[in-house]
């Protein structure tokens, strides 16, 4: 199985672990993935609040370039990528006004032929739980999981979920033998980018989301968004300092687990590269061996 | 009290409508919207009072707030309304309405963070988050903001130094040139 690939900016840099174990976890499954050649940043939430037509027009050359390569599919990881990607094409399908207008911005046409995808719908409906599970040659051992969706579900052109009780992530948790936690944050907001402009805000949020998850008794929470996965990584110290708390959560991405339930290496699922490191709890759980 | 006595009192209600499809009218000031709202501590104006200073077209008072501006559009508003208006489209609307006016923005920060950002995407086709952060925070006068972060986040690799430029950046400038702050409406 070939499907079209759509990384995004920050799977380049702060977020390269998401990036590695899904790449590590796909291969593993022997789905090959094929990046949208030469692709451009989606604009995320800058273009949408300062150029309307920026916002859409960014987007619409990703499109119109997975097309040409003859990308069915494409999957992006980033739920930002994955939303602007999907609305744009929705609205150009709507609207046919704003299709000619995008395309002489971006001087090429888009015929509309591209279907968006985001990684929880592709594992749990493109994949299947059953082909995923015969990738796994170990199981999470009961890990006590948070699943943890942020606003995802809710982003525009995004359909895939419940939007205010989601249960994909959960689901795929399961079935890699985890212990998918009810609890009540799983779509509450990270901050987003507040935790650059307005750090406080994001760390009253952060530390809302962790202590709900700790209540819960969560030995770790999963993630499927580099921003939020940041945001409540990173800043676990700074919330700490100025709430007198001791957090020590770690925040896994999603593909992360799966890898684990694959026996792929330690660094090879990028697991050295979260701030909290997952090592004593996947060791006590006997995930993985010393 | 002026803007009661104003010749068309549903002058903003109708401009909100025009650019976001969204009826002010239909809000029946329940509050939902700013009980589920997580940014709401911190905010000058309450989701369901930007509602109502719609309805009484208060454009002043509105393109003023720094509320338009840390409103992170995690759309939970918009989900939870009975009524099912998009708030946190219309949150998008004014600040569209507050940068078309040129009038100063309530929130300076969240303004520059976005700017530096798209500045980035029109040089590379990508951002480059570090020199994104380090821009933002050399343009606030905080270089050590963060500081701390940088260490941990290079020795795990998560800094990428140089950053990556596309092939047709050429294009991608085109594309800003040709691209307009807002949509115009048929």
């Amino acid at each position: 199985m070939q499907v079209g690939y759509y990384p995004g900016c920050s799977l380049e840099s702060s977020a390269r672990e998401f990036d590695l174990s899904i790449r590590a976890v796909f291969e593993k499954m022997e789905i090959s993935l094929r990046e949208i050649p030469d692709w451009n940043c989606c604009g995320a939430s800058p273009a949408h609040y300062l150029n309307e037509e920026l916002a859409m027009a960014l987007p619409y050359r990703n499109l119109v370039k997975a097309e040409e390569a003859g990308l069915d599919r494409v999957i992006s990881p980033c739920p930002a990528c994955y939303s602007h990607l999907k609305h744009t094409h929705e609205e150009v399908i709507k609207d046919s006004g704003l299709g000619d207008r995008l395309r002489t911005i971006v001087g090429k046409e888009y015929q509309g032929r591209t279907v968006s995808k985001h990684l929880l719908d592709f594992i749990k409906e493109d994949i299947g739980l059953d082909r995923l599970k015969s990738s796994m040659k170990s199981t999470l051992n009961g890990l006590k999981v948070a699943s943890y969706y942020g606003c995802l579900t809710r982003l525009p052109g995004v359909d895939i979920d419940d939007k205010e009780n989601p249960i994909l992530m959960d689901d795929i948790i399961g079935a890699l033998g985890g212990e998918p936690l009810d609890w009540s944050y799983k779509t509450e907001c990270c901050g987003a980018s507040l935790s650059v402009s307005r750090t406080e805000i994001a760390l009253r949020l952060v530390k809302a989301i962790l202590e709900a998850a700790k209540v819960r008794g969560a030995e770790c929470i999963a993630v499927v968004c580099p921003l939020c996965q940041s945001n409540l990584d990173t800043r676990q110290g700074d919330i700490n300092k100025k709430f007198r708390t001791s957090y020590i959560v770690p925040i896994l991405y999603l593909s992360q687990l799966i890898g684990l339930t694959q026996k792929l290496g330690f660094t090879q699922l990028g697991l050295n590269r979260l701030i909290i490191s997952p090592n004593e709890i996947l060791l006590q759980k006997g995930i993985i061996e010393k | 009290m002026s803007y009661l006595n104003s010749q068309d009192i549903h002058k903003l209600r109708n401009r909100i409508l025009s650019i976001s499809g969204e009826d002010v009218s239909k809000c029946i000031q329940c509050g939902k919207c700013t009980a589920g709202c997580p940014i709401s501590p911190e905010m000058d104006l309450q989701p369901n009072q930007v509602l109502r200073l719609i309805q009484i077209n208060d454009e002043d008072a509105l393109l003023r707030c720094s509320t338009i501006w840390i409103c992170a559009s995690c759309q939970t508003c918009s989900v939870r309304c009975p009524e099912e208006i998009d708030i946190a489209k219309i949150m998008d609307s004014l600040r569209k309405l507050a940068l078309e006016a040129k009038i100063p923005v309530g929130e300076e920060k969240v303004v520059k963070f976005d700017e530096i950002f798209l500045d980035s995407i029109r040089k590379r086709g990508r951002v480059h988050e570090l020199e994104l952060v380090m821009k933002y925070n050399l343009a606030l006068r905080q270089p050590f903001k963060d500081a701390h972060l940088g260490p941990v986040m290079f020795t795990r690799g998560k800094l990428g130094i140089l950053g990556h430029k596309i092939k047709e950046v050429g294009k991608i400038k085109e594309i800003f040139k040709n691209s307009r702050r807002i949509k115009q409406m048929e």
